[in-house]
């Protein structure tokens, strides 16, 4: 046996001549069998964003808005108006009554900040000659005023009107904030995290005021987010994640992810170099309220929020940066890099030694290829009987840059988008197919036969 | 009449019945193909080896009343159709037959000649001893200067095989007739045009005799006649009478086209028919003497005096075809006559069998898109045969005829456009002047039509009848124009026959096969000298030493021709510019005609051109010959595969060792020629046929081959890599027969690309010729490669390996059998035609069966149909996984093409496009690395 899983290792590994992780056509878990090519845009495509449960909007560096059925791959709208890319763009849901009336908000570096409809395509409203252009825009839908993030932070309301904005920051402006309570918002401003809270004073104005500054970041955040009620994390270039509070914003946790184990390693990882630190950048962050996702370099790292400890993690699960990531709902996982790919992971328990060796184990050996990191988490597997590996289980191809984002509709499929100037709509062959042949069944019906 | 001692009558029913031959038209049922009589075990191809002449052909004479019958043109155009067969003395047999006296002259009653408005006649006759069986179509034309105005003239289609004729009689009347019409058509018109001209010479000379006689009766005393001028007055009241005889003449003309017709085929263009009912119900308008107008019209023509004794006159030269018929009516006619003769192309089995195809693929026009190819202008011709056609396209010139009388047409002479360019108001004008004339003399010319009009009628009753039920010589010539049919047959037509045949049957055969082989690739546009010994060399194998000799001679030139014709600067510039078709013009050039293997052909001991390596048609048409043989011309890309062949032939035959490499080398003129796809122009079924012998090759030299076809056939693109372009093309151009859905115009392949490929383009075309290159380029081509490798198989042309998922179901095996024994390639195009089109229509079954994708109650869901269908396959159609993948594919792209064809005005920004994805699947990838499977060639023949 022993004869075997050596064997087996030593064909896989002349196989894979790279790190790159190879799992081949066979994929029965992943069910995307089936791709729509988008074209529209003329320049890198950043911005996904859903609209309902068909529709969503692509936006990028080419200043154009277009608005996209998913289920047919249509392109409903193009939205044109900013001269300069696109840096930041959300919906803006609104409620009056009974009718939810969803919109889009656009920031450009041209200095605009527009409002479309994306029933008609219509430029609802617009703001020009800004003092900075907005990187990030949060709508705080209890207020029913939305934000925006530049140099300073503005709170604009419904019709477009700035309520008020907070004094002007250093250049590096915010680059992300998120909603915590009590009408606070956090910004991330460089290596900091500044708590501003939102007062309503006399006659129903808005102000906005810098209550705390949390400087426990070593460099710059690039990734802030919500997990719950009570906990906001944030991430930055050097590996730091730390677990707020959202409400006193104390530390609640503190990792700081080195990959460690570079130091041990055998040759053949000093003939890399020494790490980068992109290679422990915090990119992006995302969770479901009890797991966290962090996309590292070009690595992940799944944490659990509620027993506070790293469940799985793989270093190399790209060959280049992660650009975005998503927990799915059967706890996998969706990442998508700048390599070109995006990748389906899925949370396996580790086996106790008793058991046969299963695929898994053995794939983890394989797949990262040295000690370096099988060491380690062997050694943690003592410490921690919880931490689980993440195994491949399915890979879409078909972007030739980097997949800057993606979105997804659930069965009716996943959006990617990309440098390539493309959208990839990925689809369940077997459910369209039987979409198409319903269709061709009406199409009869309506014929009155061939 | 000329003596025609072997013309009898061919009496219709009895006599053909006796002799064997089944009317198909009894069952009229659409896919009714005759049997060939089995009473007297004969070889049915051997029936009229003995034919002068090569292949069909079509021969229009005239019965010159000057020298008598001649023979005036014969399309096609070219001297070696017809061989040595004696076109002089055919056509006086055929002229011989006066299918219809053609009365002229004074009618009582009348004062005034008449014009005969005679029916065309159709008569099949048949000369035995020439071999020779022709369906002739009589028609007379209008010429003022012959007698009686008329001359006779035949167009007849001549063949060997008498059968063919008479079974396919409708068909060639109504084509016939078709040119016929527009032919006389073209003639009225010059005929009237000519009459106007005469008109106005007379009128012209009457006005200067008047003068004369005025002077004359000034000058002389009164009361006292000269006989001067009595002449002078008798002149001048034959002038008088001579342009009354015009006018009426040209009334005559002028009302033809709304005569009620009595001949079936005889269909009017509706067009033609109301622009000339507009000019005669125009009311009458000024006279046209009046009105400046009218003097600048007659500016137009300068009248010339003439001797105004007769308008016949046989001293003169008689007018040709061309200028008896106005220009354009004259080339559509030719026209259409090319296109009869195109239509007939091939033995009488091959048009059955492709009017069977036709009728049976309209019937599927769902899934025609796979794999047959568009029936567009095979429909039209078939269409032809319930409509109303006019040969002039009027659709085009709308404008131009709609103010342009019938009569008086562009194009004007050119004398009279430099003068005074001629409106159209100005000609309506005259034809308006024309029409107030004749309302003149109203009154007699309608008595006259109606009578004539009677008679007519009454004999085309009989017409009618005799060509069901036949009859007497004497009574068909009598009785009508219609039909009258005759045979000849002389005694000692069988005897010969076998005599031949015996001769023959000794030294033909590997002669046989190599011309089957070359009149299939193509020979009939007469391009292909060398090529011809070429496949026959391959397939044919046993071939005789002499041939095999004169192949490798012809081959020898070949390659030198292209290889080393630098010295001619412009032959290079021709092959450099990769325009096949000029291309294929050089390439034969180069190869003198002289190294044919087709020498020892015709025991006629015939000069060599002329025989050429055109195979009478009855001698060797079996069954996929004619397939091959009978291309449509007609398509813009039918001469761009020719080259296709030609390289893979250069190739196959230099290189008995190497089958497809060794003489690319050679032959890199040729190179970009190896593709008939991706220029453009539609796919032909000639084309596709061509790359059958590229398929069967493929089939054969790669054992693996198998699983690249699975690759097309379940819409995975497969990329062909290599770095000569040449070989390249020619895989992809035989590849292109698997990939379903090609579209019309090859639009899913790509022959040749040099440049990296993009996730769209992986949508865009399924099969994909790649260079291979050593530079950066290169490079990132491989990324993409590797990139999209799981959508993609591999077949590395350079290194012999396919890259691809491996097949492991059952539908495939005899299309891809690499030790299969078909040796030709149409033979193998045919048996993949059935393998896919049984697919197809499987994949139909799949796509339209309701259960099989809608639920049966409400409360199944998707899985459950899903798994109903995934039963239907494995349990119904019994196919393995990987077949069932393949149906399923097509039936994707039916669903898909339904969808799309049928969703007129839907507007999709994106065509949804399908990507293979499957990792679903349980695929392995199979690395398939095999050294090519070398076809040995030499000696005793083909491999297994």
């Amino acid at each position: 046996m022993l004869r075997w899983i050596l064997g087996g290792r030593e064909a896989q590994g002349s196989v894979e001549k790279n790190p790159v992780l190879f799992i081949g056509e066979e994929q029965p878990k992943n069910w995307f069998t089936e791709l729509q090519v988008l074209k529209g845009h003329f320049d890198i495509v950043r911005f996904l964003v859903q609209i309902d449960d068909f529709r969503f909007a692509s936006a990028g560096d080419d200043g154009l808005v277009l608005v996209w059925n998913v289920e047919t791959g249509e392109r409903l709208l193009e939205l044109r108006g900013h001269s300069q890319q696109i840096t930041a763009m959300t919906a803006y849901t609104h409620t009056s009554g009974e009718n939810t009336h969803t919109s889009l908000i656009t920031a450009s570096s041209d200095r605009t900040l527009s409002l479309w409809d994306p029933e008609t395509g219509n430029r609802v409203q617009t703001v020009s000659d800004l003092q900075s252009s907005v990187k990030c825009l949060l709508v705080l839908e209890r207020l029913c005023v939305w934000v925006s993030g530049g140099n300073e932070l503005c709170v604009w309301n419904r019709d477009f009107q700035l309520q008020c904005q907070s004094q002007h920051h250093d250049d590096t402006g915010i680059s992300a904030t998120v909603e915590l309570p009590k009408n606070c918002i956090a910004a991330a401003m460089d290596k900091d995290i500044v708590i501003f809270r939102l007062t309503m004073s006399t006659g129903s104005r808005l102000s906005v005021a810098e209550v705390r500054r949390l400087s426990d970041h070593q460099d710059s955040i690039h990734a802030l987010i919500n997990i719950n009620d009570g906990l906001f994390a944030s991430g930055s270039h050097v590996g730091e994640l730390i677990l707020w509070d959202a409400v006193d914003w104390t530390i609640m946790a503190y990792e700081h992810i080195l990959w460690e184990e570079s130091q041990t390693d055998t040759q053949a990882e000093i003939r890399l170099a020494a790490p980068k630190p992109s290679e422990m950048s915090i990119q992006q962050l995302t969770s479901d309220g009890e797991l966290m996702v962090a996309a590292v370099g070009s690595g992940l790292y799944v944490y659990s929020v509620i027993t506070k400890s790293v469940v799985a993690y793989r270093k190399t699960a790209h060959d280049s940066n992660v650009l975005h990531t998503m927990l799915l709902p059967d706890g996998g996982l969706m990442s998508c890099s700048e390599d070109g790919s995006v990748r389906i992971w899925e949370m396996q328990d580790l086996l106790l030694p008793a058991e046969p060796a299963s695929a898994g184990f053995f794939g983890m050996w394989t797949f990262g290829r040295s000690n370096k990191q099988a060491g380690p988490p062997v050694k943690k597997v003592l410490e921690l009987p919880s931490l689980r590996t993440l195994e491949l289980t399915g890979d879409l191809i078909g972007h030739s840059g980097a997949v800057q984002m993606f979105v997804s509709f659930g069965e009716k499929g996943l959006v990617t988008c990309s440098t390539d100037h493309l959208l990839i709509a990925w689809k369940n062959r077997e459910r369209e197919s039987h979409l198409r042949s319903l269709a061709l069944f009406r199409k009869l019906e309506e014929n009155g036969g061939l | 009449m000329i003596g025609a001692p072997d013309v009898v009558a061919f009496t219709k029913e009895e006599a053909f019945g006796e002799v064997g031959y089944p009317n198909p038209w009894v069952v009229p049922e659409e896919f009714s193909v005759p049997l060939f009589p089995s009473n007297n075990n004969a070889n049915p191809w051997a029936k009229t080896s003995y034919a002068k002449f090569t292949k069909d052909f079509i021969l229009i004479s005239e019965f010159s009343e000057q020298v008598g019958p001649q023979p005036l043109l014969t399309i096609p155009d070219d001297p070696k159709v017809f061989g040595t067969f004696d076109l002089n003395y055919f056509s006086l047999r055929i002229m011989s037959v006066d299918y219809q006296a053609s009365f002229v002259g004074h009618p009582t009653g009348s004062g005034y000649p008449r014009l005969s408005f005679v029916e065309d006649s159709r008569v099949v006759l048949g000369d035995s001893k020439e071999g020779a069986f022709a369906y002739v179509h009589h028609l007379t034309l209008y010429d003022l200067e012959a007698r009686g105005f008329v001359r006779p003239f035949c167009m007849a289609y001549v063949s060997a095989d008498e059968r063919k004729i008479m079974l396919q009689f409708q068909e060639l009347s109504l084509l016939f007739s078709r040119a016929s019409e527009c032919l006389k058509t073209g003639n009225r018109r010059a005929f009237a045009r000519e009459l106007q001209r005469k008109l106005r010479d007379l009128e012209y000379t009457r006005s200067v005799l008047q003068k004369e006689e005025g002077l004359q009766r000034e000058a002389g005393p009164q009361g006292c006649y000269s006989a001067c001028a009595v002449d002078k007055a008798n002149e001048l009241a034959a002038m008088e009478k001579s342009i009354y005889e015009h006018r009426d003449l040209l009334r005559q003309i002028t009302s033809y086209p709304l005569r009620p017709r009595r001949d079936p085929h005889a269909a009017h263009c509706h067009h033609c028919v109301t622009e000339s009912q507009r000019h005669r119900d125009a009311p009458p308008g000024p006279d046209r003497d009046t009105g400046e107008e009218a003097g600048q019209r007659r500016q137009s023509y300068t009248p010339q005096l003439i001797k105004g004794k007769s308008a016949k006159c046989f001293a003169k030269r008689l007018k040709n075809l061309t200028e008896l018929c106005e220009e354009r009516f004259y080339e559509a006619t030719v026209e259409l006559l090319n296109h009869t003769e195109r239509c007939f192309r091939g033995d009488l089995c091959y048009l059955y069998t492709r009017r069977l195809d036709r009728a049976l693929r309209r019937k599927q026009n769902i899934t025609n898109f796979l794999f047959e190819e568009e029936l567009g202008e095979e429909e039209e011709e078939v269409a032809v045969l319930g409509r109303i056609f006019c040969s002039l396209k009027h659709t085009v010139g709308t404008d131009s005829h709609i103010h342009t009388p019938s009569i008086v047409l562009c194009p004007e002479p050119p004398e009279s456009v430099e003068v005074n360019p001629p409106c159209p108001d100005n000609s309506a004008q005259q034809s308006v002047a024309l029409t107030g004339e004749e309302r003149l003399e109203s009154s007699l010319s309608d008595l006259t039509m109606e009578t004539q009009d009677q008679e007519s009628s009454e004999e085309n009753k009989d017409s009618f009848s005799s060509d069901r039920s036949g009859g007497e010589e004497e009574e068909g010539r009598e009785g009508g124009d219609q039909t009258p049919v005759f045979l000849l047959e002389a005694e000692e037509g069988g005897e010969g026959e076998t005599h031949r045949v015996c001769e023959r049957e000794g030294e033909a055969e590997g002669v046989l096969n190599r011309e089957r082989e070359g009149e299939a690739e193509g020979v009939f546009n007469g391009e292909r000298e060398g090529e011809a010994g070429v496949l026959g060399r391959e397939e044919g194998g046993a071939e005789t030493e002499e041939g095999g000799a004169e192949t490798e001679e012809g081959e020898a030139e070949t390659e030198e021709g292209e290889g080393q014709r630098a010295p001619d600067p412009e032959l290079l510039v021709q092959m450099d510019t990769a325009c096949c078709m000029s291309q294929e013009g050089f390439l034969y050039n180069s190869s003198p005609p002289d190294t044919l293997p087709a020498s020892g052909l015709q025991p006629g001991s015939l000069p060599l051109p002329l025989v050429v390596n055109q195979e009478p048609q009855a001698l060797l048409p079996v069954q996929g010959d004619y397939g091959l043989g009978s291309p449509h011309c007609q398509s813009p890309g039918a001469g761009l595969d020719l080259p296709v062949s030609s390289s893979g032939d250069t190739t196959s035959r230099g290189s008995d060792q190497d089958g497809w490499d060794c003489t690319m080398s050679a032959s890199t003129g040729s190179e970009r020629a190896g593709s008939p796809l991706g220029y453009g122009g539609l796919v032909t079924l000639r084309q596709k046929k061509r790359a059958g012998q590229g398929a069967l090759r493929f089939v054969r030299q790669y054992p693996f081959a198998l699983h690249a076809l699975w690759s097309l056939l379940s819409g995975r693109t497969l990329v062909v890599l290599g770095s000569e372009e040449g070989r390249v093309r020619r895989l992809v151009s035989a590849l292109a027969l698997y990939v379903p859905g090609p579209g019309r115009c090859g639009e899913r392949v790509q022959p040749w690309l040099s440049c990296p490929f993009s996730l769209t383009d992986l949508q865009r075309w399924k099969l994909i010729g790649l260079q291979r290159m050593a530079s950066p380029v290169g490079t990132s081509m491989l990324c993409s490669l590797s990139r999209y490798s799981r959508y993609i198989s591999v077949l590395d042309a350079d290194r012999k390996t396919l890259r691809c998922p491996g097949y492991r179901g059952t539908l495939l095996a005899n299309v891809a059998d690499h030790r299969t024994r078909l040796r030709r390639g149409s033979t193998y195009f045919l048996h993949l035609q059935n393998v896919l089109s049984r697919l197809a229509s499987r994949a139909f079954l799949l796509s339209f069966t309701h259960h099989l994708h809608l639920p049966i109650s409400h409360l199944e869901q998707r899985q459950e149909v899903e798994e109903r269908t995934r039963g239907f396959l494995r349990d119904q159609l019994r196919l393995g996984e990987d077949d069932c993948s393949i149906l399923m594919y097509l039936s994707q792209l039916i669903t898909q093409h339904y969808l799309d064809s049928t969703s007129v005005g839907a507007v999709t920004t994106q065509p949804h496009l399908e990507k293979d994805n499957t990792p679903g699947t349980n695929q392995q990838h199979l690395d398939i690395l095999l050294p090519m499977n070398v076809l040995t060639l030499g000696g005793g023949g083909p491999g297994p």
